[in-house]
């Protein structure tokens, strides 16, 4: 096993060099380093002179993918996209254009995401599973098929309206919680309510559906009937067997998405004004801080090839017929 | 004179395409079980007809004419859509600004020249206000209008009916009376009156709609006085163009590079599980963000390439969904190689290969038709989530042209129009409910879609 | 919702907030309650806090309270009036022959080669507490050098537990101006006052190659620029090449406040940059506020400086003033507020609702989300809708200092140069612009048609007949009448195009419009653009893209039309009229006339313009300008933003002053009326909750059965 996973985090290199490289190429051509000295140089009165050497000072006066002046490696190395590079690698994120510390901004602006994500998944995951069950235990009954409507018409409304209306009937017809905004610590609960009741009610309609299919399933295997043979009611049946058997997919599924908790999601976060990693890249798309967006882009990345990583090694420990090899 | 766009051709090509298709299955028993299934569906069908109805809008706006030189003022040589056309009194009836559904009167106050010369503060009438109509009488005129779309549409759908009735007549050789009759009572297997239920509805909602709009604005109007419905009504289109094509421009590529990948293995396959990998663990939007910022640039470097408003919004629409097409082909592909592993260790074609049948031929006979059906699960699948997802890009700013008509630019839009006081509601609600309407009946036809082709979730349902 | 998740969700809200008897949704924490602390917001996270490289609106807010400049603007006169801020008075120009010899006040221009500004500081102002001024008892530097233990910990200088402070020198003021001619610190006014300092330039390349190494410090002491002298603890003799009239007002801008060796000492020490803690996020100052809490993700919090010297409440005002209790303060010893939080809101409806709420004391100047809340009297004055009149809410309107313009590119075949055919077509776009519908739409009413590039409230501004551009409104009935659409399309048929075609192809003239706009709003902006143009028959390609783009455009002149804006950087007339100076045109010249206007007279007029005093020689210059650019019609003059800012009624002293940045120090808050208020606009509304609950159990009532016979069916 430790082989594997050696071979497969070795795999995962040419995977972020050709990352990098597609990030690369796509940011370049849109942003040209005189566009970036521009940005970050404000729009008043801004000479020539000012955006060389701003340019010089950040390393964006080397060429961009080959040296045609360098010699022998230099030619490759001596460019933005090696010298840019080469340090994510050592996750080593460096400066943004505006000349703050991305590592150290990232590690301040993750917990906020998790803070909203991990309830949200948390609390999502116990009401679809319940919702789910209590739909696979009324099948072929009328609670069954509206539910099911129920669940399709919920997934058919786009998320901005969630967000929306939840901020609109919450926050300023309830006069519940602060419609928007963060703080740290403990006091971060008053405002962490909204975004996660959204998030979560966004969620119920595919995560009801998809644990709906998963229980189905499984309620149709042969150990389901031999267990109510036994005698055994059937929310007995549901609760002890049908559910204990699907939560293989269940946690599997779960594992994928885990370390992409991490990067937060982009419009809930920016919405209610929490300071976290999503709301970080959209600020720096809307900008165009190249140096974070990249750095992002690497981050996701890693955390993908995680996540996978992760699901195998899942599989292994609940079921003990997979072997990695 | 007609001017074809981009994704108007390939609108039509999905088109045709999907009426090969069913052509194709109609002869062959193998594909024409599980359609039966789903056309057997009460909710499918249903989601069909309303479907259908999202497809004549889309479908209309993407026949595209150059007003003549005849047409003379600002719309001259302006390209517009045979939708358009028809729906020519929304699209001209401007106001100033805001208007509520149905009013008479703009949604602000003004300062207006009174009749003694002395400026005036009050809500001026709306130019297209229909004319003789004042508050006290707008209600009856309104039920009157309705009445009248009502008959219309039932009119339209007794000939719905008869065609109907007399094509399915014409195919089952029995009567026209007998088969009419049975239409509307059921006891077919096809659960007739569901359909010409829903046809019902569909139908007297456009004919009233058709009574109000060239009277009333029936969604209000936005911020520029632009009809609301008219809006909404064109950014069917785009909807139907980002569900569709997304798909449809990547599929070539995730058909062969998925088969190719299960079918040779080897390097091809480390080669192409290489760039999918890479490809899907880029975060999507902010993929989508670089490559649509890329397309800005192109575009404003060569600007006599996009001689119209029109041809560049379409342009970017286009790449918008090859970018997206980009970020969600490698599922497909993934998929797909998966199922080729499967079937290239069946014995018919490892008898093939004995055989010295080439490789190509192979792949055309024996395995492109046994995947077929993920492709159109894919296909049905995707397609609310895509429509869903243009809302989202939009209001980041990365997803159509802003000139174009779509349901994201709608909410853009109107998020802060929620905030004024009072508030302006109109555009935000028209804009879910169009968008709630195709998603929906999309998402209801997708499930029984995939339960009918799906033979792991058939033997679950009960 | 499951039945057991809306009871949790309620016993939460009631734990959260039921301990005190404050709102449920109030944002803050109970123990703020009852202070006097200021609540606003800010949109966007602020670039730079270091007074050499911050310029713009949403820094100064911030840096404004903190750096004090050598003068400041009067709080409540108008026009906008230069005092002292830490000086003794408003220094006099000195003017100089070649030889350095002092020449008398009304001597020629051509004579003068140099200026003094003499700057005589008042004593016994102090620093700010910081680290950077710690010392032990040996009189050492205590955080120099810091220790690498204790900078490991480090997130802010406010962790380091002893501070200190000094007395204010004019030599902190000779470094910042040394600062701002360094190179690596990008000052955005460097090539400005290189051309106007005298060694400034010089200055700027002897220390190009001294760039410290990371983890160094450059003593910006030991090197002299000639024309920064300092005499004395207290006096700075500042030399000027010539004469620059308007180098007073810069020295009212953050760029121009005073710099503490220390601390540029202390920020440069190794291992600081890299946890953020720089010059640039943690500013050190002698003014009214100090930042205490400096997390530009959430929120920035001002508290009051305890050294701050003793300043006093202006006692004179404009009539008026008194009336509107503005002068109630005058004489008390400032500031008045204690604190100051700054929230980050990001978007605008929490921003609008929020206030709505009592949870800010101001709306955003400029923002967009309240235009409904205001309606317009019958003269056409701004009022407020009842509802928010009933909540005590006041609304006071000011005319910016900005404008927001469509310019020609006068480089261009088609629409530029200056023969007859194309101003005939500038001046029948300029009526067909119909702004006023503009301002009405899109600004929804805050905004003031321009008559030309000067604001009101600037000097050379004209107000009634005297000011409007002649070539496009007309005078009738006491107020300006835009001229009709069919004199537009008449002068269109004299510059031969007649009905908007173009008789060399038959077609209609087709013209391109670059602008950056997208957003909400971008679509309907263009909408309207293109409809106006139809009035005329012309067909308008609108090219949108994206900021850096446009300005690409514009740096190489391949824009036909577009729209931009300026925003001044201090109350003369010579900030708006070089915007249309030959010799700072953007494509030949890279400076900021967009428009490429060009007209040898109007330059002339300028130069000599430029360094006059306001008085009726002034004024005359202008009026010939004006009358210049208004024949030429280099730009359709758009309009003048009106800013409109809400304040509730326990807000005190919210004069606006669009000049003055730092204006903190003049609120007042009544906390009682604020807490009352905010306790009686936000009752929190418990009972759609409890009905959706009822609702829900109600649904799954008849599922209890179905679920007994279920299990009763298994179960045989």
């Amino acid at each position: 096993m430790s082989a594997y996973l050696l071979r497969r985090v070795l795999y995962a290199i040419p995977i972020l060099i050709g990352v990098n490289l597609l990030t690369f190429v796509l940011f370049f051509v849109v942003n040209s380093p005189d566009d970036m000295a521009r940005m970050h140089l404000g729009v008043k009165r801004v000479t020539p002179a000012a955006i060389e050497e701003w340019k010089r000072e950040r390393g964006y006066d080397r060429p961009l993918l080959y040296n045609e002046r360098g010699e022998g490696l230099a030619r490759f190395t001596d460019t933005i996209f090696f010298q840019k590079s080469l340090a994510l690698f050592r996750f080593d994120f460096g400066t943004s254009d505006s000349g703050r510390d991305i590592g150290y901004d990232i590690s301040q602006r993750m917990w906020p995401s998790l803070a909203i994500a991990v309830p949200t998944l948390l609390v999502g995951l116990a009401l679809n599973v319940t919702l789910a069950l209590t739909l696979v235990f009324f099948r072929a009954t009328y609670v069954d098929f509206w539910g099911l409507v129920g669940l399709v018409a919920l997934m058919s409304i786009s998320g901005l309206f969630y967000i929306i209306g939840g901020q609109y009937l919450v926050g300023k017809l309830l006069h519940l919680v602060p419609i928007s905004g963060y703080d740290t610590g403990l006091a971060a609960a008053k405002f962490l309510i909204l975004p996660v009741v959204v998030g979560v009610v966004s969620g119920i309609g595919s995560g009801g559906r998809w644990y709906r299919t998963l229980f189905l399933e499984e309620v149709g295997k042969d150990y389901v009937r031999t267990a109510r043979a036994k005698g055994l009611g059937e929310a007995r049946v549901m609760f002890g067997h049908v559910f204990r058997n699907a939560l293989i997919p269940i946690l599997t599924g779960v594992v994928v998405i885990l370390p992409l908790l991490f990067m937060g999601s982009l419009i809930v976060e920016s919405f209610f004004g929490i300071p976290g990693l999503g709301s970080y890249t959209i600020d720096a798309i809307q900008r165009q801080d190249f140096a974070i967006v990249r750095a992002m882009v690497f981050l996701g990345s890693v955390l993908y090839i995680l996540g996978l990583i992760l699901t195998d090694i899942s599989y292994t420990l609940v079921d003990p017929r997979v072997r990695l090899e | 004179m007609m001017v074809v766009l981009w994704t108007d051709a390939l609108l039509w090509l999905v088109f045709a395409l999907g009426l090969g298709y069913g052509l194709y299955a109609a002869r062959r028993p193998h594909l024409r079980a599980p359609w039966r299934r789903v056309v057997r569906s009460r909710t499918a069908l249903a989601a069909a007809v309303v479907l259908a109805a999202y497809a004549v809008v889309g479908l209309l706006d993407s026949i595209h004419l150059r007003a003549g030189p005849r047409d003379q003022g600002p719309y001259a040589g302006e390209v517009v859509s045979l939708l358009d056309r028809l729906l020519t009194p929304l699209r001209v009836h401007q106001e100033k600004t805001y208007a509520a559904p149905f009013a008479l009167h703009l949604y602000a106050r003004e300062t207006v020249q009174g009749p003694d010369g002395r400026p005036l503060r009050t809500w001026p009438r709306l130019r297209w206000a229909p004319e003789g109509v004042d508050e006290a009488h707008k209600a009856g005129h309104i039920l009157r209008l309705a009445l009248k779309g009502v008959l219309w549409g039932l009119m339209a759908w007794l000939a719905f009916w008869g065609l109907l009735a007399a094509a399915l007549a014409r195919v089952r050789r029995a009567t026209f009376g007998g088969t009419a009759r049975r239409l509307v009572r059921g006891g077919d297997p096809v659960p007739w009156p569901t359909l010409l239920g829903t046809a019902a509805l569909v139908l007297v909602v456009a004919g009233v709609l058709a009574a109000w709009a060239p009277h009333y604005h029936v969604l209000g109007t936005d911020k520029v006085g632009e009809d609301v419905l008219y809006q909404a009504l064109k950014s069917v289109r785009t909807g139907i163009v980002i569900g569709t094509l997304t798909t449809l421009v990547m599929l070539p590529a995730a058909i062969l590079l998925g088969i190719a990948a299960g079918y040779f293995r080897g390097w091809v396959d480390d080669v192409i599980q290489y760039v999918y990998t890479t490809l899907s663990s880029i975060p999507g939007v902010l993929l989508i963000a670089a490559a649509v910022l890329m397309l800005q640039i192109y575009m404003s470097n060569h600007p006599g390439e996009f001689d119209s408003l029109v041809r560049r919004a379409d342009l970017r629409l286009l790449f918008l969904c090859l970018i997206l097409g980009i970020t969600s082909w490698t599922t497909l592909c993934r998929l797909l190689r998966g199922e080729t592993l499967k079937l290239r260790d069946q014995d018919y074609v490892q008898a093939a290969h004995a055989f010295g049948v080439a490789h190509f031929t192979i792949i055309a006979r024996h395995i492109l038709p046994n995947v077929l059906h993920i492709v159109l699960i894919t296909l049905v699948l995707d397609f609310s989530g895509l429509v869903l997802a243009e809302a989202v890009l939009s209001y980041v700013n990365i997803g159509v042209d802003p000139t174009m008509n779509s349901w994201g630019n709608m909410i853009n839009g109107a998020r802060l129009e929620l905030a004024r006081e009072p508030m302006v509601w109109w555009s935000l609600a028209a804009a879910f409910l169009f968008m709630f309407g195709l998603v929906l009946a999309a998402n209801l036809l997708s499930d029984v879609v995939q339960a009918a082709f799906d033979p792991r979730t058939r033997g679950a349902r009960r | 919702m499951r039945p057991w998740v809306a009871p949790i969700l309620l016993l939460c809200l009631w734990g959260l907030a039921g301990c005190d008897d404050g709102p449920w949704n109030d944002p803050y924490p109970a123990s703020e309650a009852g202070r006097a602390i200021y609540y606003s917001a800010f949109t966007e996270r602020p670039k730079h806090l270091d007074p050499a490289r911050s310029y713009s609106a949403n820094e100064y807010q911030f840096i404004a309270q903190i750096y004090e400049p050598p003068l400041q603007y009067h709080f409540l006169l108008r026009p906008y009036r230069l005092v002292p801020r830490t000086l003794e008075r408003v220094p006099a120009p000195r003017y100089l022959n070649a030889a350095g010899e002092p020449l008398p006040p009304d001597a020629p221009e051509a004579e003068v080669a140099f200026t003094d500004y003499l700057l005589q500081l008042r004593p016994g102002i102090h620093y700010q507490p910081h680290p950077a001024f710690a010392r032990d008892a040996q009189g050492g530097y205590l955080y120099y050098p810091l220790a690498p233990g204790i900078r490991d910990g480090l997130h802010s200088p406010a962790d380091l537990p002893v501070t200190g402070t000094r007395e204010l020198t004019a030599a902190d003021y000779a470094y910042e101006i040394k600062r701002l001619a360094v190179p690596w610190l990008h000052s955005p006014i460097a090539g400005l006052m290189g051309e106007h300092i005298q060694g400034f330039a010089d200055f700027s390349e002897r220390v190009r190659g001294l760039r410290p190494r990371p983890g160094e410090w450059l003593d910006l002491r030991e090197i002299p620029m000639r024309g920064v002298r300092v005499e004395g603890r207290y006096r700075l003799r500042i030399r000027i090449r010539g004469k620059y009239r308007q180098f007073l007002y810069w020295l009212a801008m953050p760029f121009f406040a005073p710099m503490p060796w220390e601390a540029d000492r202390f920020y440069a020490q190794p291992g600081l940059k890299e946890r953020n803690i720089s010059l640039d996020w943690f500013p050190v100052g002698t003014g009214p506020y100090r930042l205490t809490e400096n997390n530009p993700n959430l929120r920035m919090v001002l508290e009051r400086n305890p050294h701050f010297h003793r300043e006093t409440y202006p006692a004179e005002g404009m009539p008026g003033d008194r009336a509107a209790g503005l002068l109630a303060d005058a004489g008390r010893p400032l500031p008045f507020v204690d604190k100051a939080v700054y929230s980050l809101e990001k978007e605008n409806i929490p921003y609008w609702n929020k206030f709505l709420q009592g949870y800010y004391d101001a709306s955003g100047i400029g923002s967009d989300s309240f235009d409904q809340a205001i309606r317009f009297g019958a003269g056409g004055e701004a009022r407020l809708t009842p509802a928010l009149k009933a909540k005590g809410i006041r609304l006071t309107t000011a005319v910016t200092t900005s404008i927001y313009y469509f310019g020609f590119n006068m480089k261009d075949p088609v629409v530029g140069g200056y023969g007859r055919r194309a101003r005939l077509l500038r001046r029948a776009v300029a009526i067909a612009l119909d702004y006023e519908e503009y301002i009405s739409i899109f600004a929804n009413g805050r905004g003031r048609v321009a008559q030309g590039p000067i604001p009101p409230g600037i000097f050379g501004y004209r107000e009634g007949e005297a000011g409007i551009d002649p070539y496009v409104y007309t005078w009738a009935g006491g107020r300006a009448q835009r001229r009709s659409i069919a004199e537009a399309r008449a002068l269109l048929a004299r510059a031969g195009y007649p009905g908007g075609r173009d008789p060399a192809t038959g077609r209609p003239l087709v013209l391109y419009y670059d602008t950056p706009a997208s957003g909400p709003d971008g679509k309907a902006r263009l909408a309207w653009m293109r409809k106006q143009f139809a009035r005329l028959g012309i067909q308008l390609v609108v090219r949108a893209s994206d900021y850096n783009r446009f300005q690409e455009k514009m740096r190489k002149g391949t824009a036909q039309t577009f729209s931009w804006g300026w925003n001044a950087d201090y109350p003369d007339p010579e900030n708006f009229l070089f915007l249309l100076y030959g010799p700072n045109g953007k494509v030949d010249h890279g400076g900021e006339n967009a428009a490429n206007y060009a007209r040898p007279e109007f330059d002339r007029l300028f130069e000599r313009m430029r360094n006059l005093d306001d008085g009726p020689e002034r004024q005359a210059l202008i009026d010939r300008m004006l009358e210049i650019a208004r024949r030429d019609a280099p730009w359709a003059w758009g309009y003048y933003p009106v800013a409109y800012s809400l304040s509730h009624a326990w807000l005190g002293n919210a004069k606006p002053n669009l000049m003055a940045n730092d204006t903190l120090k003049y609120r007042r808050i009544d906390p009682r009326l604020r807490a009352a208020s905010r306790r009686a606009w936000n009752p929190p509304l418990l009972w759609p909750l409890g009905l959706a609950l009822a609702a829900l159990v109600a649904a799954l009532l008849p599922a209890l059965r179905l679920y007994r016979r279920r299990e009763r069916e298994t179960a045989r």
